[in-house]
């Protein structure tokens, strides 16, 4: 059922009760109300549809209570998408552009292939998140992951940026993934906290911040802190660490002609 | 390190009828001809040549011979001269081999084993200048049934998205990057002259291609190069490609060397950065996961077009193929044992995979036992060299084929296999921007559609032959084949009886 309600400042909100809904008609009902010139769009009883934010294409904000099935934001271009609760697999797979904010934990691979956009996850994510994430001119993916992440973080990364905070980590607690950037010709992942040699893959370097990295940080932790109402400053405090990619080509010796 | 390895080939230059005008020396990418000004005298390196055979048609004069290097080492069944300079070539660089095209080995070409039927006095054959004859085929998903409305007379079932093909015949995927542009144009204006499709292959399309949208098939494949929603609209199709016949299994490296300003912008990666795609999709470890990703795509395009799913042909192919149909695939693809590549490990290419004819019989086969060929068009590709071998494909149960190789040749390409070096002296498999301009868009076209004129001409004499007037009465009936040569075994797996039998 869709109801429209009108605030009396901005403009009308579309709310939607997926109760019930495959993820064919709920997306229908999205594409449906986005075509009407929709900017906001809340999601209730969400039990796990798939491809939420797939083929809208404008610029519409949609709030989701309850738990979004796999691939949400999949292909996404342009949505801002609020989740009150935790994602699942495939978050922001091949995405181009747009916002995904989710309060509360995602799955695997979140931010696969993602060539543009933001990703911000309050608590853990799953195994190889931010796989394979690439940029391109102006088109630079972004995921901030305020808690822990599992084994093959930040695999094969051409491009982007990925942060790891840890701030759900016990004093003397340390991250626990191992084959950190396993494959990666691309991009930068910053770690807050210490990260250990033998958990990183063999084509990754480690380094220490320079001005312009600290830069980035501030702007993204910022963006972080204010939408789970941590305090940004307190999180800079801490030492991070910087990882790089060593050879932009780690497969150019690998070939005979 | 000095090279252990000896010349491939010979090249003879007849003296009394050279001119030294040094046309070898400019078609020849692979710096084996050259001039020296010393003695005034265009001269050759012959390690250098690779057999592409540039330097012979363009020479003016006809004075350039190339042979292969007879190599007169012992005879040796086992160490055979290209066992031997493999291990010369991995001992000097430490690397896996790379090759291009598709497996040149003497695996049987079961096409070469089966032969077709045609009417003798019980029935009569069709002449196909003079009747009608249907080659249109439909790609998409067909339904278990059809409801027509009693009142209205009009069809109730609601079908799946169909594409319409004029002749069974498309272009495989080859990614711009791999290809050039020009190739790329070639394959997109004879693929819309001839009603056909050509892929793109995971490379992205060029924004000047997007005009010849509805003739193009856009891949998804694990790197999700190029991959965006203006690409998916744009398409008449979308395929996943899971794997290829030249390397199953395996992901891609394109070498940063060939990610040009042009294929970056296609690719959206930085110049000059090595696009690697991985074995894997990383969200498709299941069947599961594929269904997720058909469906995904379908939510991109809003159901409007069909999606294909692309595999290698492999042991377990009609289990998976079974799978992908109950995925959500509307045309499943598989691409065989001599499927063509522009790079891949020569120790993959040669070993992995099993023959395309195999594959096709045993997938079309299980998907009738249980009651799903319906749901999914099936196309084939890998090694499909004439329009023989497109009736046979056909009558073993594919609604269509892909060329890549036999495309190529048409542009020029002698199968030299040296894709993998980006230095292709015919401007096919290179983007030297120098090279590329060999490819004229408008020769290379005319030169494509001409191809799949002559093979429709071919297919509807097949067709009138045997008595028939469209395809569809051959598509699937094996009772056309018969077999020559070929064990027991072979002949059930194929579904065909022995010649005579």
């Amino acid at each position: 059922m869709t109801e429209k309600v009108h605030n009396e400042t901005t403009n009308s909100i579309v709310k939607i009760d997926a109760y019930g809904l495959s993820h064919r008609e709920l997306n229908a009902k999205l594409r449906e109300a986005v075509s009407n010139g929709t900017q906001k769009i809340e999601l209730r009883n969400v039990y796990g549809q798939r491809y939420i934010g797939t083929d809208l294409n404008k610029s519409v904000e949609i709030e989701i209570f309850g738990v979004p099935g796999n691939d949400l934001g999949a292909f996404m271009d342009r949505p801002r998408i609020i989740v009150r609760g935790n994602a699942q697999d495939g978050c922001g797979n091949t995405m181009n552009s747009g916002e995904i904010i989710i309060h509360g934990h995602a799955g695997d691979i979140i931010g696969l292939s993602a060539r543009g956009g933001k990703i911000f996850v309050r608590d853990d994510v799953g195994y190889r998140a931010g796989i394979h994430m690439k940029e391109y001119q102006d088109k630079k993916p972004v995921l901030v992951i305020g808690g822990t992440a599992q084994d093959f973080f930040g695999e094969y990364m051409a491009g982007g940026v990925v942060i790891l905070l840890g701030l759900n980590l016990k004093e003397g607690e340390h991250h626990k993934a191992r084959f950190i950037g396993t494959g990666m010709h691309g991009g930068v992942i910053y770690m807050r906290g210490s990260v250990e040699s033998y958990q990183l893959g063999k084509e990754v370097g480690i380094a220490e911040l320079e001005e312009k990295d600290y830069q980035t940080l501030k702007e993204l932790v910022g963006e972080f802190a204010s939408y789970f109402g941590y305090d940004a400053e307190e999180i800079l405090k801490q030492k991070f660490s910087k990882l790089f990619p060593r050879w932009l080509r780690p497969y150019g010796r690998h070939y005979a002609y | 390190m000095k090279t252990y390895l000896p010349p491939k080939f010979i090249v003879e230059r007849d003296a009394e009828r050279c001119i030294q005008c040094q046309v070898c020396v400019n078609q020849c990418s692979f710096d084996t001809h050259y001039y020296d000004a010393e003695e005034d005298a265009v001269r050759s390196r012959e390690g250098r040549c690779v057999g592409c055979h540039r330097c012979v048609v363009f020479c003016p004069t006809n004075a350039l011979t190339v042979r292969a290097n007879p190599l007169d080492y012992r005879e040796n069944y086992n160490w055979r001269p290209e066992v031997i300079e493999d291990i010369i070539k991995q001992a000097e660089t430490g690397g896996v081999l790379l090759t291009g095209m598709g497996n040149d080995k003497g695996y049987r070409v079961y096409w070469d084993h089966l032969v077709l039927n045609a009417s003798q006095v019980t029935n009569p054959s069709i002449d196909p200048l003079r009747e009608p004859m249907e080659l249109a085929t439909y790609l998409g998903s067909k339904p278990d049934k059809v409801e027509i409305d009693p009142k209205t007379l009009s069809l109730k079932t609601e079908l799946a998205p169909q594409v319409k093909i004029e002749v069974p015949v498309m272009f495989a995927a080859m990614s711009y990057g791999a290809v050039s542009l020009n190739v790329h144009e070639s394959l997109a204006r004879a693929a819309t002259e001839a009603g056909t499709l050509w892929n793109t292959g995971e490379g992205g399309l060029h924004p000047s291609l997007y005009k010849y949208g509805a003739h193009t098939i856009v891949q998804v494949a694990s790197g999700r190069f190029g991959v965006h929603q203006e690409y998916l609209d744009a398409a008449a199709v979308v395929e996943i490609k899971i794997g290829q016949g030249a390397k199953p299994g395996i992901g891609g490296h394109l070498p940063g060397e060939k990610v040009s300003a042009e294929v970056s912008m296609t690719r959206m990666i930085p110049k000059g950065t090595d696009a690697l795609s991985p074995f894997p999709h990383h969200d498709i470890y299941s069947i599961e996961d594929l269904a997720q990703l058909v469906h995904a795509l379908k939510e991109a395009t809003n159901y409007a077009k069909p999606i294909a799913v692309k595999i290698a042909a492999v042991h377990n192919s009609a289990a998976i193929a079974s799978g992908m149909v109950r995925a959500g695939a509307d045309i499943i693809v598989l691409d065989g044992l001599r499927g063509s590549t522009g790079a891949a490990p020569k120790i993959i290419r040669d070993n992995v995979g099993i023959p395309i004819e195999m594959a096709l019989a045993s997938v079309d086969s299980r998907m009738r036992q249980e009651g799903i060929r319906n749901q999914a068009s099936l196309v084939v590709s890998g090694g499909i060299r004439n329009s023989g071998d497109v009736a046979k494909a056909i009558a073993l149960g594919a609604d269509a084929v892909y060329i890549g190789t036999a495309a190529l040749v048409a542009l020029g390409c002698t199968v030299c296999q040296q894709c993998h070096t980006g230095k292709c002296a015919w401007g096919i498999c290179t983007t030297d921007l120098a090279l590329t301009k060999r490819i004229n868009p408008d020769i290379g076209a005319r030169r494509l559609a001409n191809l799949l004129r002559g093979w429709s001409l071919e297919l509807k004499d097949i067709l009138g032959g045997m008595g028939v007037n469209a395809l569809e009465s051959l598509r699937g009936n094996r009772l056309h084949l018969r077999g020559v040569g070929l064990t027991d075994t072979e002949l059930e797996i194929l579904g065909v009886r022995m010649a005579g039998n």
